[in-house]
This record gives C-alpha cells, sequence and structure tokens, in this order.
C-alpha cells in the first residue's frame, strides 16, 4: 500500500502549496489573462484611453508583412538550432559513451554550458565574435572573412545560432547518452558480429533506436530556441541590424516594451502562448505512447 | 566447417586483474564444445574472445586454419546467440534475419530464401513480420538461433543462450538446439552454469574455475573420472559426497594409493545394505533429511555429529554430511541409523589439496 501522509488539520495542506499557488498564478496565469484582455484593447499613444476593438489587433497582425517574416526567422532559427545542437551533441554523446579514459570527466565538462544563463552566453560570444572586442574576429578577418555581425544580418543570425546551440548541447547531451546507456550494448555487439561497419551501425541500430529521444528533444529545443533565446539576441543583437535577429518572442518585447503597442504585442504573445500549448500538447502524446519503434 | 583451436590464451583486464589463465582447448570440426563453470570463472569472457569482443591479452585463437587474434568479429565468420538474444527491437523478425546477410551485399532474393529456410526450420514462419516485443521468450530465443543460422557461418557461439527461459522450455530448447546442430554440423562453442545443461549438450566439455581449464574431455568421462575435486563437486547433482581421509575409520577402510587425501563417492555408487564389502566403503550414518523426487529418493545422512560444520564454498555439503541415493520412493524415516556401501571401483580418490586425482 501507498504511504499517505495524514493532516491534523485540514487547512494546512492548503497552506503548504499556498507559496507556490501564489507563485503560479501571479507569475503565469495573470500575465497570461491579462495578455489576452490586453489584445482586445487598443490604447492613444499617450495611454489616456483605452477601446475594446476585438479582433482588430490580431487582423493588423496578419496583414503585416514584418509579422510573416518573423514568423519565417523564428522557424528557420529554431530549426537551424534545433539541427545544429542536437547533431552535435549526439556526435558527443555516442563518443563519450566509449570506454575512454577519462570519461566521466568528459561527460562532467560536458554539461557545464547547461548551467549558464542565456544572457551570459550572449556575453561570452560577443567576447569571442564581437567585430572589434571579439578575440576569434581577428583570425577571421585574418583568414579574409568580412566579418561584422553588427552590420550583416546574415552573420548576426549565425552568431546568435551558435550561441544559442552551444547552450543547448549539454542538455541534449545529457538526454542522448541516457538514451544510448539504455541500449542493451549485446545489441551493439550483434550489429558488429552481424558485420555492420560503425557508421553503418550507427544509421541502422543506435539512431532507429534513439528514435524516441530524438523526438523529445526536436520538440524541447524547438521551444527553447523559440522562447529561451530571448537573453542571446537581447545582449548580443537586439534584434538587429535591421531586423534580422527579431524573433517572434523578441517582437514582442520590442513593439511592447520599446514600441509602446501593448495591444499588438499581447496579440503576439497570446500566439505565442498557443504554439506552446500545440507544442506541448504534441510532446504529452508522445511521451504516453513513449515507443514509436 | 571448421576447427577452432586455442593456444595459452590469457586476458588481463587494465586493473591487472587475470580473467583467464591460459587456456588451451582443441574444438573439433562440427563439435559442439560446452564451457562450463560457476559464474566469474572466466568462460563468457573466453567465449567473447572467440567471438572478437574482449581483445586478447596473449595465446592465440585459431578459427579454421586462421589467426583471429587481430580480426574484427564480423570478418572472424562467427555467429552468436545472446543471453539477452539481443534482437533488433526496432527490426521485424524477417529483418532481424536478414540484417547480417544484407550487411555483407547479398542479393534480396537469396537473402529471401535464407531467412524463410531458417523461419521454416524454427516454425517461425507465421510471425516473419512481428517486432521483437510481440514474442514470447521462446519465440525470442528463436529468432536469435534464425539469424545465426541465416548466415551460414562456421562457427556457432552460444552465451547462455537458454537461461532467460522456464524450466520446461529449457528442456525443449536444449533438445532442439542440439538436433539443430547435429543437423547443419557446424562447429559449436556454447557457454553455460548449468552442468545438467553442459552434460547433455557437449561432445567436448570444458570445466572452467577461476579462468583456467579444471578438465576437459568426453561429458561421461568427465563425470566418471573427475580430475579434481571441484569437478567432483561441480559435474553432477545432487554433487558427489567429498570426505577428508583423515586419521577415521574411512583411512582404514581404504587401500588406497599413497597420497590420498580426499575419499569421493557419487550418491547414486551408494547402496543401503547390514552387509559389508571387502576392498569398498561402508558408512555408518544417522538420517537427517529425505527428498522425494519420485523415481528417485535423496538421503542425507551424517556420519559423525562431531564433525558437522559448515561448508567450506558454496554448493558443497558440510562435513560429516553424506547424500545417497536410493532408487524408487521407498527410503529410510529420519533419525534412522542406515549403513550406506560403496564398491572399490566406485571410489574416487584425489590428492588433499583436491587438485589431482590419484585413484
Amino acid at each position: 500500500m501507498e504511504k499517505q501522509s495524514v493532516f491534523q488539520s485540514k487547512l494546512l495542506p492548503y497552506a503548504l502549496v499556498a507559496p507556490q499557488l501564489a507563485i503560479v498564478l501571479i507569475f503565469f496565469y495573470w500575465p497570461a489573462v491579462q495578455a489576452v484582455i490586453q489584445s482586445f484593447l487598443l490604447q492613444d499613444a499617450f495611454g489616456l484611453s483605452t477601446t475594446f476593438v476585438w479582433f482588430e489587433n490580431y487582423l493588423e497582425l496578419f496583414k503585416d508583412a514584418a509579422y510573416f517574416e518573423a514568423i519565417v526567422r523564428t522557424f528557420a532559427f529554431s530549426f537551424a538550432i534545433a539541427f545544429s545542437s542536437l547533431s552535435f551533441a549526439l556526435l558527443l554523446a555516442v563518443m563519450a559513451d566509449k570506454p575512454l579514459r577519462g570519461v566521466t570527466l568528459y561527460r562532467t565538462l560536458l554539461i557545464w554550458p547547461y548551467a549558464v544563463a542565456p544572457p551570459v552566453v550572449g556575453v561570452l560570444f560577443i567576447f569571442m565574435l564581437h567585430p572589434s572586442l571579439g578575440v576569434l574576429s581577428r583570425y577571421l578577418r585574418a583568414l579574409g572573412v568580412d566579418w561584422n555581425p553588427l552590420l550583416n544580418g546574415d552573420q548576426a543570425a549565425l552568431l546568435i545560432i551558435l550561441a544559442a546551440a552551444w547552450k543547448q548541447i549539454s542538455y541534449n547531451f545529457l538526454f542522448f547518452l541516457a538514451g544510448l546507456q539504455a541500449i542493451p550494448k549485446s545489441v551493439f555487439e550483434a550489429a558488429a558480429i552481424d558485420g555492420a561497419r560503425p557508421m553503418r551501425r550507427f544509421w541502422t541500430v543506435t539512431f532507429p533506436l534513439l528514435s524516441p529521444t530524438i523526438f523529445f528533444l526536436l520538440v524541447i529545443n524547438i521551444v527553447y530556441a523559440f522562447f529561451e533565446t530571448f537573453g542571446i539576441i537581447d545582449t548580443m543583437t537586439r534584434g538587429g541590424p535591421g531586423k534580422s535577429t527579431e524573433t517572434l518572442v523578441y517582437k514582442v518585447y520590442s513593439d511592447g516594451l520599446l514600441g509602446g503597442n501593448l495591444g499588438s504585442s499581447a496579440a503576439q504573445s497570446v500566439i505565442l502562448m498557443v504554439i506552446v500549448i500545440v507544442l506541448t500538447g504534441i510532446q504529452f502524446r508522445f511521451v504516453e505512447r513513449k515507443v514509436t519503434y | 566447417m571448421a576447427n577452432v583451436t586455442l593456444r595459452n590464451v590469457r586476458k588481463t583486464y587494465p586493473g591487472g586483474f587475470e580473467a583467464i589463465k591460459g587456456v588451451n582447448v582443441d574444438v573439433g570440426d562440427g563439435q559442439f564444445c560446452v564451457l562450463v563453470g560457476p559464474s566469474g570463472c572466466g568462460k563468457s569472457t573466453l567465449l567473447r574472445m572467440v567471438a572478437g569482443l574482449e581483445t586478447i591479452s596473449s595465446g592465440e585463437i585459431d578459427i579454421g586454419g586462421r589467426i583471429v587474434n587481430q580480426i574484427e568479429p564480423a570478418d572472424r565468420d562467427i555467429a552468436m546467440v545472446f543471453q539477452n538474444y539481443a534482437l533488433y527491437p526496432h527490426m521485424s523478425v524477417y529483418n532481424n534475419m536478414a540484417y547480417g546477410l544484407r550487411n555483407r551485399g547479398m542479393a534480396e532474393a537469396e537473402v529471401k530464401t535464407r531467412v524463410e529456410e531458417a523461419a521454416r526450420v524454427l516454425e517461425l514462419a507465421p510471425m516473419l513480420e512481428r517486432k521483437p516485443r510481440q514474442l514470447s521468450g521462446g519465440q525470442r530465443q528463436r529468432v536469435a538461433m534464425g539469424r545465426a543460422i541465416v548466415r551460414q557461418p562456421k562457427v556457432f557461439l552460444f552465451d547462455e543462450p537458454l537461461s532467460n527461459l522456464d524450466a520446461k522450455l529449457r528442456i525443449a530448447m536444449r533438445v532442439e538446439i542440439r538436433k539443430l546442430q547435429r543437423r547443419l554440423n557446424t562447429t559449436s562453442i556454447y557457454v553455460t552454469h548449468d552442468q545438467l545443461e553442459a552434460m547433455t549438450l557437449a561432445d567436448i566439455l570444458v570445466v572452467m574455475n577461476g579462468g583456467q581449464v579444471e578438465q576437459i574431455g568426453n561429458p561421461l568421462d568427465i563425470y566418471q573420472k573427475p580430475a579434481t575435486t571441484f569437478v567432483a563437486s561441480f559435474i553432477g547433482a545432487p554433487p558427489m559426497n567429498l570426505m577428508p581421509l583423515g586419521s577415521d575409520e574411512l583411512k582404514s577402510q581404504i587401500a588406497g594409493p599413497d597420497g590420498a587425501g580426499i575419499l569421493g563417492i557419487r550418491p547414486e555408487d551408494f547402496v543401503l545394505s547390514s552387509e559389508t564389502v571387502s576392498g569398498g566403503v561402508a558408512l555408518d550414518l544417522t538420517v537427517e533429511a529425505i527428498e522425494h523426487v519420485g523415481a528417485e529418493t535423496f538421503v542425507y545422512g551424517s556420519r559423525q555429529r562431531a564433525e558437522q560444520g559448515v561448508a567450506a564454498n558454496p554448493g558443497e555439503l558440510p562435513p560429516g554430511e553424506v547424500i545417497v541415493r536410493v532408487p524408487g520412493a521407498t527410503g529410510p524415516a529420519i533419525g534412522e541409523r542406515i549403513r550406506a556401501l560403496a564398491p572399490r571401483d566406485k571410489l574416487h580418490l584425489f590428492t588433499a589439496d583436491g587438485r589431482k586425482r590419484v585413484g
């Protein structure tokens, strides 16, 4: 039988969960409800009058070419970040899964970047790749690359993808390593005896057996690239140059806080909320089914 | 078709632990060799060295006239059946069996013929499209066998393939494996800790202990003439009774050769009788426990209460305790005094350290 705690007072259990509930309500539900309300309102430039405008903010958004560009950009960023961090993490995990000397040290070191906060990641990459401050920028220019992410939008995008992917590698690595260790060694040995060379063994045995982990991480990484890259973008490019690194989340911030268009910003955040709900839904359904092979 | 020869094979792990301490075994073409021993004796390590899954620290392994020490598992022309079957969980039964053939670039038509033939032999034909998780333990075991036989390798290697099955299925599969091996006539090396499995399957039995070979030979020869007390107590169930030849009354009964320090008698070699036999041994026992198995009865008796104590090794009888097998379901009652006789030609004599047979 499962052990159950019994409380003398009926109030105590409520009191104990109250702080957690308060945090969730104040910091998650209240802002979410606010956002939904705001998205139906339109304020004048000085914030003196507010009108209820139904779906006008949303309709404006869908007519706005810049918004569509941000959507495309965000998806492109997400897939680039997810793909690069997943593939690199998988490579590292496969290598760290081998019985090497000091393998536990490698594993520990590879997990460290996860502890670094996104804005700090941004600053670290600025130190390395800022056109005038960056250590690596000098070498890039010495190699003849016209490296200037402050002016070149593509290079700025590359920089963001690089920094965001780097931070996520640790997380992915951890899951891949656990996934690899869950596969019985004898399956690989059987494949080796069955004449599969290491590359073929990877693609026909390891990769399919990791597919549940890969799918799980893909969703996690997309959510990460959508939302948590804010800190990196804000410290490194502030959405610029032009709008070349402005993702949906950054646009919510710049339109609302910097541009003062609260109604549109709220509508955008509601759309983002829907995207998260959909992604989480996919993930939950998947976790329930667990195995796909 | 191949001989497998192990010449002074050793395995030392980086930490300095010596798992295999110089093993010499010669398995003839088409023979079924069983490596048997308690867990940790190095039998699985030795098999994995033949497979190429473990490196060889020194010595040579020769498969079909070719030294394979530096050859990859894939190129040794062997197939292995693992204890946990090691089926590819994401592939159908068909693809599990076809995988090794496709890796070698075999034409799809030939793959199909071979897989279907193996499926027919192993009665897997109706479940070729299923995934391993949809199969029972016995069926998975057969798929693992199928994966080995489709390749038509020179040597089959079995690493405790039956230990995950229930007792009944294990006996059935044991017979199946033996029949299959006889028909295919493929040289096989089989690892098990089950002495009964070892006895029934082997052409050559290799009894291992502590990384060394204790005895190699025909199973019946080993049973009848165990070379050491370890083999004597490991092969045969219940185990052989081993009694130290101290200064007690046993010593005076035996006109044994010099150096004999331990006397061994198999439980089935006793006869309950009140007479005496010349040249043999007579033991006066108090019945302590009775085990009825149906066709036979095992009587546990003690010689002298004073000598009783704790067994030195797991599986060994406590000193002073003797097992006597009585045919049929009738036996003496608990507490009864009995006399067990063993003729001279059924006695096994070993040196006091148990390392050598002297008669």
